[in-house]
């Protein structure tokens, strides 16, 4: 049996590599010359965080984060799962408050503890929730992973190509979009949201988790990426133009940053980067099955987080015809 | 409950005089549930500059649209007159209505309104055909120039954006209630449970406006749903007449004809 993947993002290639692994016969089919480039996929955060996510998300993003962070662990040994920290300045102290009480499975830290944690944060807050079982990853080396092995189960990525030629579309065999916000003209309830982020190099501090600093206007998150490197996010505008990051969003973004620890004020700006997150009106990923394609789509600010999730329901279904109604109504 | 008691701004017929703030929602799905189970026939929608270039927030646009309530569109995280004016230009494009809540801040860290700039850009709006809805404190020299300017409904603070305070300034609330009789005043800020809101309607207050402490319930159509009974109750209670609150206790019963057990 073949299949043919449209969309080498995240959704794409996760979706890829389970039905590659399950025997098919997979091949990619990606718009753009080079992996990430284009997909909003290359700028996320790339926090395995489902629990954190509650604060902000339905139950049902905790239940696939949680099914998905096992499967990164699995494929990708890359996945760090060190925990998140969650802060806020002392000012700010009720918005910890209301992340607790929305979100599950953290504990509280005092001072002492968040300084074990994160030593170069000692000193700097009272209290944290730390949220122990969550992990983050670099998703652009999680990308690179995942075509690697799709290419070493068989399969094949074929750059600057949207959609089979009509001679090979008996070929192609079972049709999968996964292409985000450009499936849009058949996925109509589909919106954007853009995002900005950054990534800065600094060697004064070092963190080894993700950090989310809580802030009743501007939450922003750093994710270490190893070797000095920080990512910096995210914004969340309701628009489907990634043309540009204002002034504003990279005010509040290297703020927030300056305000965790001022050593990065000393930064050096390596990247800025902009996507534009698919999502439906309720913010929630679906699988929806339009003439001979099945769609991937929505993953909203989810998409590390919740892909492998989908591509085990998208292949339980294509292979098993068992449905998920989680997704699919 | 008094059927005809509608709640009328610049000649539009309101059912509800609960008004609701769209930002911060989970998603929209839920900001949609919660438009419905408030009641509410009037929503603001903040407009981010860059969100109103051709199609760029179309989808966000198009489900408030399909809400099928008034869009009342505002210039929120505007510091300027020449911000707050452009602001609202693009939202008449947007939204194509002349209603615009005018918001200028004027200090970022309690985002209290910067009355001087609000009356001028309330001038100039109103000059071009705006319907003005201006984000104002409890003053009542700036209330009076909002006016002269030809705003024709006032939106005073209950306490500072986001802080779920209640209302604030009591006395100053009051005053302004007093003194602008016939002008509709919607108390807009600072509402944190639906007992202030009841509260704000109980003091004559024609409307309130809520966002935060119903995008961030945890369970945002159900607290709809709970300010949607406090401000019915609130606006009830007005008209009703609420009793004036006395120093000294009075007996609800008269002591005359007292049964004497002795």
């Amino acid at each position: 049996m073949r299949a043919t993947v449209v969309g080498a993002g995240v959704a794409g290639l996760a979706c890829a590599v389970e039905l590659a692994e399950r025997g098919l016969t997979v091949e990619v089919l990606e718009r753009t010359r080079r992996l990430g480039s284009g997909c909003c996929s290359w700028y996320a955060g790339g926090m395995l965080a489902p629990w954190c996510e509650l604060e902000s998300a339905e139950p049902l993003i905790a239940t696939l984060g949680a099914e998905s962070l096992a499967w990164w662990r699995a494929k990708f040994p890359g996945t760090v799962l060190a925990g998140s920290l969650v802060i806020a300045h002392g000012r700010d102290s009720g918005e910890l408050k209301h992340f607790a009480r929305r979100t599950e499975r953290f504990e509280w830290l005092e001072g002492e503890a968040i300084a074990a944690l994160e030593p170069d944060l000692a000193g700097r807050f009272e209290k944290a929730l730390y949220f122990r079982e969550e992990g983050h990853l670099d998703p652009r080396a999680a990308l690179a992973a995942l075509a690697e092995r799709l290419t070493s189960l068989g399969g094949r990525i074929r750059f600057g190509a949207v959609a089979p030629h009509e001679s090979e579309r008996r070929e192609a065999g079972v049709l999968i979009d996964c292409t985000g916000l450009a499936a849009r003209d058949v996925l109509t309830d589909l919106r954007g949201v853009k995002g900005e982020m950054l990534v800065v190099r600094l060697s004064d501090i070092s963190l080894s988790r993700p950090v989310r600093v809580l802030h009743p206007r501007v939450p922003v998150y750093i994710v270490p990426r190893g070797d000095g490197h920080y990512m910096i996010g995210a914004t969340m505008i309701e628009s489907d133009q990634a043309t540009r990051i204002s002034a504003r969003s990279m005010l509040e973004l290297l703020g927030a940053a300056y305000a965790l620890h001022p050593a990065f004020g000393e930064a050096e700006i390596v990247e800025i980067g902009t996507g534009v997150r698919p999502a439906f009106p309720d913010n929630l990923p679906k699988l929806r099955r339009r003439g001979d394609t099945l769609y991937v789509n929505g993953l909203f600010r989810h998409g590390f987080l919740v892909a492998p999730a989908l591509a085990r329901r998208t292949a339980d279904w294509l292979l098993e015809g068992r449905e998920a109604p989680e997704v699919m109504q | 409950m008094n059927t005809a008691d509608t709640l009328t701004l610049y000649g539009a017929g309101l059912r509800s005089r609960l008004l609701l703030g769209t930002a911060r929602y989970p998603s929209p799905a839920i900001l949609t549930e919660a438009v419905q189970a408030g009641g509410t026939g009037l929503v603001t929608v903040s407009l981010r500059r860059e969100s109103a270039g051709e199609r760029a927030g179309q989808g966000f646009w198009s489900i408030i649209r399909d809400m099928g309530v008034r869009v009342l569109p505002n210039t929120a995280g505007c510091h300027s007159v020449k911000e707050a004016v452009t602001t609202a230009h693009m939202a008449r494009e947007v939204f194509g209505t002349p209603w615009v809540k005018l918001e200028i801040i004027g200090e970022d860290d309690t985002l209290q309104p910067d009355v001087f700039a609000l009356v001028d850009a309330a001038r100039i709006l109103g000059e071009e055909g705006f319907e003005v809805f201006p984000y104002t404190t409890e003053d009542l020299i700036a209330a009076e120039r909002l006016l002269e300017a030809g705003c024709r409904v006032l939106m005073p603070w209950g306490s500072p954006i986001g802080s779920g305070r209640g209302l604030n300034n009591l006395f100053g609330l009051t005053a302004l209630r007093a003194r602008f009789p016939e002008v509709p005043l919607i108390i807009d800020a600072g509402i944190g449970v639906p007992s202030h809101a009841a509260q704000a309607l109980e003091l004559g207050f024609d409307a309130v406006l809520i966002n935060t402490a119903v995008s961030q319930a945890v369970d945002p159509a159900r607290m709809a749903g709970a300010f949607a009974q406090a401000v019915a109750a609130g606006r009830e209670a007005y008209l009703a007449g609420p009793m004036e609150p006395r120093d000294m206790a009075v007996p609800s019963t008269p002591l005359i004809g007292k049964a004497f057990l002795g």
